[in-house]
């Protein structure tokens, strides 16, 4: 297959008459009636979004960024962070010590996720159950969700080869006894590119934005995008509207134009930093204050190693290998971690790597020799990791306040410790624990010694995040969680949360899978009861 | 509620500015009127830091380098543009502290106007606010760092020395 015989599914679907609209053009104010109102097109509304369409009901989506599809997606890193990441992926927590990528575009994170698949870890299903008291969640209720969404996003062993740089990390596990193994993918006819993270220009990666929205827009659905959801009416025990800005062609600023919808019911599905923000400015009832708390991010900390071979970690396909080895620590023990292989392109190994000019250029200039590992820290499982809180800022966009404790730092440093040993195994001859002034070491002895010293700090240490979750638990006391186990809002009858703010930690692996999954569920169960209402 | 803005306006180098000569009310009014693009003064600031943030990743020919330069901090610009409002007005501050010759001296330690200001000079003044106890500093050099290495490594200008073929061509 070549370029000229991809069929871009958004472009031939707005040919075909889809209701899209994007408010950046609108010259009037727009009132649209639906039964349900989607607030976001990521994984959670994209999800809730088809079902509920298939259902019959008619559906209209928010989505606050812009569409773009497989024709616009030229694999440039600075097209894509500014057209279709949150902030041009430039989002920070309060104190600007993690930098937060996050999707927002039509199919939110899954059009730039890098599709690494995985369910719903069973110990942190078992963990809810033990301990946040949610019942009716493990692993064999959630079996034939996990199976529904799977089928339906081509979800499968990916058996082709991984690349250098996962390879590296396979190969430095079985030097070390450190199991690996492989990660599944959303994927079908995957032409192993490495280019997930900028939009998939071939339509292989079956993120929302090819698979269920589609499927909503051919039934009806109506999409209204470069639209920000500011408020949620509140009146007595019901949302009687949604108040929308349409966003001008920047993306940032709004223009004077309004959309209001009015819907028997409304989800919000805006991802787990504006999903709480936006139940903030609406001021929706919060008698226990729980409404933005104890949000996560899998704290993510980075080690680069130049390695003899050439690694070319811009080539194929990203994040194929993982390792749990240090993941399942006992709830009352050290931070677990997950440890995978990211994408390396320039402008996000330029970004990552410290300090600046001639020692900056020297490793930039060994990027085809770079193998870089990350470890995911699993937080909210540990009294001492709270995870965050979301706030609003004066101009009431979300503020995430997520403070960085020692418990954290010292899983980082863990992690740290781990990954220059894994790439050391690997053959590296050198390695940069992302730390500082990017001190780098050429034996196990010096980096351990090295990384055993370090002052492990907030703007010291770089920390990153792909994973947002948490913010508006789900489960049945009212007094400890946000959404009841139906994901309906426990304070209002018509409002529900379908996205990563209802879990009550972090998952524990990247969370597509598990959002699918729990989002189909709670969507499957509404849809009827929403149907016999009208 | 909280607010957002850390530079200037409600942290301690805002304090620390305001006592300095009062500059900061000229600056914020200057940056409210100039609130889409990176004015003449952000410009001259960003000028000055590209070369001694990039190093030796900038090409050595004076005319290949000045346009490197040139475009580097056009990109800044453009990245600015695409910010949300509450970070591009601390963009706005910070460069407004910079460009401000009371402050530039009392804060970043620059002596000399930037289109003059020795490399070395430049150069040090990068790694101590890296390497400042002051988050709000340590904080300022992260978003410098992300800014000008964003905007120059989007740049296939930059791509042959670092080895990068770039993306893969589907669409020749």
């Amino acid at each position: 297959m070549s370029a000229a015989q991809i069929i871009d599914p958004i472009r031939a679907g707005i040919a075909s008459g889809w209701d899209v609209v994007d408010a950046s053009t609108l010259d009037n104010d727009l009132v649209i009636d639906a039964d349900v109102a989607i607030v976001g097109s990521g994984a959670g509304g994209g999800t809730a979004a088809e079902i509920f369409a298939l259902a019959g009901l008619t559906v209209a989506l928010v989505e606050e960024g812009p569409l773009r599809s497989s024709t616009d997606f030229r694999m440039r890193e600075s097209d894509a962070y500014a057209e279709l990441y949150q902030e041009s992926a430039a989002r920070k927590t309060r104190d600007k010590a993690i930098n937060i990528l996050q999707g927002r575009c039509v199919g939110g994170g899954t059009t730039v996720n890098w599709t690494s698949s995985f369910r719903t870890p069973p110990a942190t299903l078992a963990y809810w159950e033990r301990t946040k008291r949610l019942v009716g969640f493990n692993v064999e209720a959630m079996a034939p969700w996990f199976e529904q969404m799977e089928a339906r996003l081509g979800i499968a062993p990916w058996d082709v080869a991984p690349n250098a740089n996962n390879a590296a990390l396979a190969r430095g596990g079985a030097a070390l006894g450190i199991a690996t193994a492989a990660i599944r993918r959303n994927v079908r006819g995957c032409w192993n590119l490495g280019y997930c993270g900028t939009g998939c220009p071939t339509n292989a990666k079956q993120s929302m934005l090819v698979t269920t929205l589609p499927a909503a827009l051919a039934r009806g659905a109506k999409l209204v995008t470069r639209t920000r959801a500011q408020r949620l009416v509140v009146t007595a025990d019901r949302i009687s509207a949604l108040e929308c800005a349409a966003l001008d062609t920047s993306g940032t600023t709004a223009t004077t134009r309004r959309i209001t919808v009015r819907a028997r019911s409304y989800v919000a599905a805006g991802g787990a930093i504006n999903t709480p923000a936006l139940l903030l400015r609406s001021a929706v009832p919060d008698p226990h204050g729980l409404v933005g708390k104890r949000t996560f991010l899998h704290p993510t900390i980075v080690s680069a190693a130049i390695m003899p071979e050439r690694i070319d970690g811009f080539a194929g396909a990203p994040q194929t290998i993982y390792s749990d080895q240090f993941l399942e620590t006992p709830p009352d023990g050290p931070m677990g971690f997950k440890l995978e292989a990211p994408p390396i392109h320039p402008i996000l190994a330029a970004i990552t790597l410290p300090g600046h000019g001639d020692a900056h250029g020297h490793w930039m200039r060994r990027l085809p020799n770079l193998h870089v590992q990350i470890a995911l820290l699993r937080d909210g499982f540990h009294e001492q990791s709270p995870g965050g809180v979301v706030q609003l800022g004066d101009d009431g966009a979300p503020v995430l306040d997520y403070p960085l404790t020692p418990y954290v730092w010292d899983g980082a440093r863990r992690a740290l410790r781990t990954m220059a040993d894994l790439q050391f195994a690997a053959g590296a001859t050198a390695v940069m624990p992302i730390h500082g002034q990017g001190a780098a070491f050429g034996n196990i002895g010096a980096a351990r010694a090295a990384i055993d010293n370090f002052t492990l700090a907030p703007l010291t240490t770089p920390v990153v995040s792909a994973h947002v979750m948490g913010g508006c638990p789900l489960g049945t006391d009212a007094t400890r969680t946000v959404v009841d186990v139906g994901g309906r809002y426990h304070h209002l009858a018509n409002l529900y949360v379908m996205d990563g703010s209802l879990f009550p930690t972090s998952i524990g692996a990247n969370p597509q899978l598990s959002i699918y999954a729990l989002v189909a569920r709670l969507a499957s169960a509404l849809a009827p009861t929403l149907r016999s209402s009208g | 509620m909280i607010t957002r803005r850390t530079f200037l306006v409600t942290g301690a180098l805002g304090a620390a500015a305001l006592a300095a000569g009062g500059g900061v009310t000229l600056l914020r009014h200057k940056g409210a009127a100039r609130a889409e693009a990176m004015d003449g003064d952000a410009r001259t600031v960003v000028e000055a830091i590209v070369p001694a943030m990039l190093g030796d990743a900038l090409p050595a020919d004076p005319d290949l380098r000045g346009a490197a330069v040139g475009e580097t901090v056009d990109g800044v610009a453009r990245a600015m543009a695409g910010l949300p409002p509450a970070a591009r007005k601390e963009l706005h501050q910070l460069f407004g502290l910079l460009a401000f010759a009371p402050t530039r001296l009392a804060f970043a330690g620059v002596a000399s106007p930037w289109q003059s200001a020795p490399a070395a000079d430049v150069e040090a003044f990068l790694a101590r606010w890296r390497d400042s106890r002051w988050s709000l500093k340590k904080s300022a050099y992260d978003a410098l760092h992300q800014l000008i290495y964003a905007a120059w490594y989007a740049n296939p200008r930059s791509w042959p020395a670092i080895g990068y073929p770039g993306p893969p061509k589907l669409f020749a």
